[in-house]
């Protein structure tokens, strides 16, 4: 390793599930036309005043507590000013004094090591509008559009303290992150629709030093990768300015997925936000009243659930975390285990194939056809020894890819086992017969040579012959 | 009968009565803005065929024997810095020369709701920026009592308006003195009501924690009525205070027997013209003559709100114009190099020289560095004026002072000394600054000009500024004087 130590603070603007905007009645919906989803207020027309979105507080509340974060009893909006042609206003309302959540906390798993990132902040703003760009940048492009659906559009930034210390680091915190998120229904958390953002400050150190190196910030990561991958070059890259006798400038740089680098966007030099608060909205006043009745709603977090998968189901820890790290995938495991009630074999199937079919494909579960009442009936038939577990592959796939019932499938496929031992022993019979050498070798010690003979049974079955049932009849024959 | 001089109390009676149809009214007020409005120049935007409408469907409420509103078929001037869906609102910006909107204020709506027809937008400063309506970047408002001087501002369109009799009511907006100071000047009553009481949705915002939109009349009964119809909490308004509107022309009692009146001597102190000052002591003379208790008594930050407004005020206002970018609406400056230098010139092109001072003043106050010393120090102070008259009014019921130390100066003779403009609104610019609401009647002439009486109260107690008001106008004929053009 080098004699560098990387220090990163992560930035996570997530959109808050709501139905309409912060501040007007516009629908949040992902997707439509340019323009449409606008009036007077997110558009910041001249007069429009703007009415704070109740359901927000309640989502931002939420989303605190499930980052373990205090809940402000009194906060506010404020204003930071900047000019950009996304900003219909001129100004964003955030909240810079007095953010809603503040001081929590997520432990993360790293080799098997508990390890608690601290969460300064989490506040309320609105996201500005959409940019889209004739030419390579604002400065360079001939003209550029403006999409204002998303300008007013309901967000909790997060900010964390500089305590990650590594790509995979980052990696664990945003897993965690957005599980928690995703549990609590407070955002559809998803990198590639924009409702979960990620920026990374990034700056290196020597070993043993506490001052902060000069940071970077880094943009334009569009998944978990590409954060850790993102990371993991710039810390590189300040190792070798430093190394070379250099200096780390501080400026934002952007993340260029395709070649793997980070490259210069913008200097950044301290912006003064001009900041102050925000009079046209009144002050958020919460009880601890309410705040606990908004805790009273939050369901099973993922710990807490992994913990039970593995106390009451006895799935192994690494397990139970796979399963538990979505939502989704937690809630197809319950699902599958109401009508099979074998949480390893789920465990297994899920792990192995389904989420091996879905990282393949590139899927989302809620994308995939099978379902979790399919997945019990599969294994019932191979439990009941109707398909071998390497039919039942096949089968999954089928029904990962249609959706049929697996006993449609194993019928239309002519999938089915033979398990029956009369029909069995002819040609078992007929495989002894024909294979003296190996019957010879087995009488006369070698136990592995049943393996080649049950083999030529599957051959001569097209692999439909129970291979166990096989086995057991082999051995009994040779022995006779 | 010249039916633009009555009050709209007036003509309500003689609607009902079908004396005169609200088609004819409207007419009239249209012929009189033809005959004078050259002279005065307080409209921007005439709406002929809107009011007209608007009359007519008055005419057809009263015909088919429907109770209308006591404000149904009254001709309004409004503040043009005041929305009105499909028709121009400028804030008198070269920013917002073309700015259509296509919404209208909530204060429009009510108007519309009860029946008001609209003759037009009247003039300002830019942005309502100002004290003269000498800012407007289209042109300046005469005061219709001398055509030399200005009307005050920055709602000068407005207070002229009705005092020349282009309107019978009109609406105007009071950031630090905007409606009292040009009521004063044209010898008009103007209510500024206590912040939050009337809807700001659709007020092209100036400074956002001051801004207040209020009626301008002829009389009292005619404020109380305005008053009534635009007041009253606002869904679309955050700042809009959940509060039941009475029916304040149910406080317009001829009385103020035992009323605990309290004058700041800060605002009578020196700097007063003379004659204003005599103005002010008769009517408290009168005041106490009808039974109110009248004493001095001190508000002692007062000598810091001029300051505190001014770091407040724009502060406030270079957040809330940076919207003006040439991006979506309004001014574009053209031939620009890329979207930096589109922001730059187009503000520089299209913002007059007092708005950008206020934007330089605020972006300067809320810098990085600066912020401690000068903003966030001026919302101490803010609260210290606050104080000042929260103990005030655990002894009295109402504070008097002059609206102005002067009455209305001569056009062009302060546009060169921005800190003599300012000067102007120092009486009534930590009325805003407190929330509270203020009011300016009619109170004498000195040399000639009318000058205003202000009348301040607790937070939502416009009631009693408007019984005060009602029994010193039942007891004078000032309200009755009206200007020769």
């Amino acid at each position: 390793m080098s004699n560098y130590e990387a220090v990163i603070g992560l930035e996570v603007h997530v959109e808050l599930k709501t139905h309409t905007k912060l501040f007007c009645g516009c629908s949040t919906e992902f997707g439509k036309e340019p323009n449409t989803q606008v009036c007077p207020v997110c558009l910041g027309l001249p007069g429009s005043t703007g009415v704070l979105n109740k359901k927000v507080v309640e989502l931002a509340v939420k989303a605190g507590l499930v980052l373990n974060c205090k809940i402000g009893t009194y906060t506010w909006f404020d204003r930071k000013n900047y000019y950009y042609p996304d900003l219909p206003k001129g100004f964003q309302i955030s909240q810079v004094f007095r953010p809603i959540a503040y001081k929590g906390y997520l432990d993360i798993d790293i080799n098997g090591q508990n390890k608690r990132i601290n969460i300064t902040r989490a506040h309320i703003e609105e996201d500005p509008g959409k940019l889209i760009h004739s030419g390579g940048s604002i400065m360079t492009s001939h003209y550029s559009y403006v999409d204002y659906n998303r300008s007013g559009m309901p967000l909790i930034e997060i900010v964390s303290e500089p305590e990650i210390h590594s790509g995979e680091e980052a990696g664990a915190y945003l897993e965690k992150l957005k599980a928690n998120l995703e549990y609590a229904g407070v955002s559809d958390v998803k990198m590639e629709q924009g409702s979960l953002r990620c920026d990374a400050n990034v700056s290196v150190r020597p070993v043993g030093t506490t001052a902060l190196g000069t940071k970077t910030e880094i943009k334009n990561m569009n998944s978990f990768r590409a954060v850790q991958r993102a990371i993991e070059y710039e810390v590189e890259r300040q190792i070798e300015v430093l190394e070379d006798g250099d200096r780390v400038i501080q400026e934002t740089r952007g993340w260029d997925e395709n070649r793997g680098i980070t490259l210069s966007m913008r200097n950044k030099e301290n912006p003064d936000y001009r900041c102050f608060i925000e009079h046209e909205l009144p002050p958020i006043e919460l009880t601890p009243e309410w705040i606990a009745d908004v805790k009273g709603t939050i369901p099973e977090l993922p710990d807490a659930r992994r913990k039970r998968l593995v106390e009451e189901h006895g799935l192994p820890d690494y397990d139970a975390g796979v399963i538990t790290s979505s939502l989704a995938l937690a809630e197809f495991f319950d699902a599958a285990l109401k009508k099979y009630p074998d949480a390893k074999t789920i465990s297994n199937w899920i792990m192995g194939e389904l989420l091996r079919l879905l990282n393949a494909r590139n899927m989302e579960l809620s994308e995939a056809k099978i379902t979790p009442d399919g997945l019990a009936a599969l294994l019932e038939l191979i439990e009941k020894g109707s398909i071998s577990n390497k039919m039942g592959k096949e089968v999954f796939e089928v029904m990962f890819e249609e959706g049929k019932d697996p006993g449609q499938i194993v019928k239309e496929k002519g999938l089915s086992q033979i398990s029956d031992e009369g029909q069995l022993s002819r040609i078992i019979d007929e495989v002894i017969a024909k294979n003296p050498k190996s019957v010879a070798d087995f009488q006369s010690g070698k136990k592995q040579a049943v393996g080649f003979l049950v083999g030529q049974v599957m051959k001569a079955t097209k692999g439909q012959a129970n291979p166990g049932v096989v086995n057991a009849m082999l051995r009994e024959k040779l022995a006779q | 009968m010249q039916l633009f001089r009555l009050t709209a109390h007036e003509l309500h009676d003689l609607l009902v009565k079908k004396e005169i149809s609200a088609e004819e009214l409207n007419l009239a007020v249209f012929d009189r803005v033809e005959a004078v409005d050259d002279k005065v120049k307080a409209y921007v935007t005439l709406t002929k065929e809107r009011a007209l409408e608007q009359a007519r469907s008055v005419d057809r409420q009263i015909h088919s024997g429907e109770k209308i509103s006591p404000l149904a078929g009254i001709p309004v001037a409004v503040k043009d810095n005041i929305c009105t869906d499909g028709i121009l609102t400028t804030a008198c910006s070269k920013m917002l020369a073309n700015f259509v909107p296509p919404y209208s204020a909530t204060v429009v709506k009510r108007l519309d709701g009860a029946g008001a027809t609209m003759v037009g937008k009247a003039n300002l400063d830019e942005f309502a920026m100002g004290s003269s309506t000498e800012n407007s970047a289209f042109f300046v408002t005469h005061n219709p009592w001398d055509t030399e001087r200005v009307p005050g501002g920055s709602s000068g369109g407005s207070a002229a308006a009705v005092a020349a009799g282009e309107a019978i009511c009109s609406l105007g907006s009071d950031t630090g003195g905007s409606i009292r100071l040009p009521a004063s000047f044209c010898g008009v009553v103007g209510l500024k009501p206590t912040y939050g009481a009337v809807s700001r949705y659709g007020l092209i915002a100036f400074a956002s924690s001051l801004d207040q939109i209020g009626p301008f009349s002829k009389d009292v009964t005619d404020c109380a009525m305005m008053l009534k119809v635009i007041s009253g909490h606002d869904p679309l308004d955050s700042t809009s205070a959940k509060y039941s509107v009475p029916d304040y022309t149910g406080f317009l009692r001829n009385d103020v027997r035992g009323l605990k009146i309290g004058v700041p001597q800060e605002y009578i102190a020196e700097g007063i013209n003379p004659a204003v000052r005599e103005v002010i002591e008769k009517a408290l003379a009168r005041l106490e003559a009808l039974g109110a208790h009248v004493e001095y008594t001190t508000l002692p930050h007062t000598e810091y709100a001029l300051s505190t407004y001014y770091l407040i005020a724009p502060a406030e206002a270079s957040s809330n114009l940076a919207r003006y970018d040439g991006v979506r609406y309004g001014f574009r400056a053209q031939n620009t190099d890329d979207v930096i230098d589109m922001f730059m010139k187009t503000r520089s092109e299209a913002f007059g020289p007092e708005v950008k001072r206020r934007i330089m003043l605020g972006t300067y106050a809320l810098s990085a560095g600066y912020y401690d010393a000068y903003y966030l120090k001026a919302l101490r102070v803010r609260t210290l004026i606050k104080q000042d008259f929260d103990r005030a009014f655990e002894k009295y019921d109402l504070l008097i002072s002059p609206v102005c130390p002067t009455t209305a100066f001569r056009i062009g003779e302060k546009t060169d000394d921005p800190l003599e403009m300012y000067l102007s609104d120092v009486c009534t610019i930590s009325i805003n600054l407190a929330g509270i609401p203020g009011m300016s009647i009619p109170c004498g002439f000195a040399q000639g000009m009318p000058v205003g009486l202000q009348l301040m109260g607790r937070h939502f107690d416009e009631a009693t500024l408007l019984r005060a008001a009602y029994t010193f106008e039942q007891n004078t004929d000032y309200h009755k004087a009206v200007p020769e053009l």
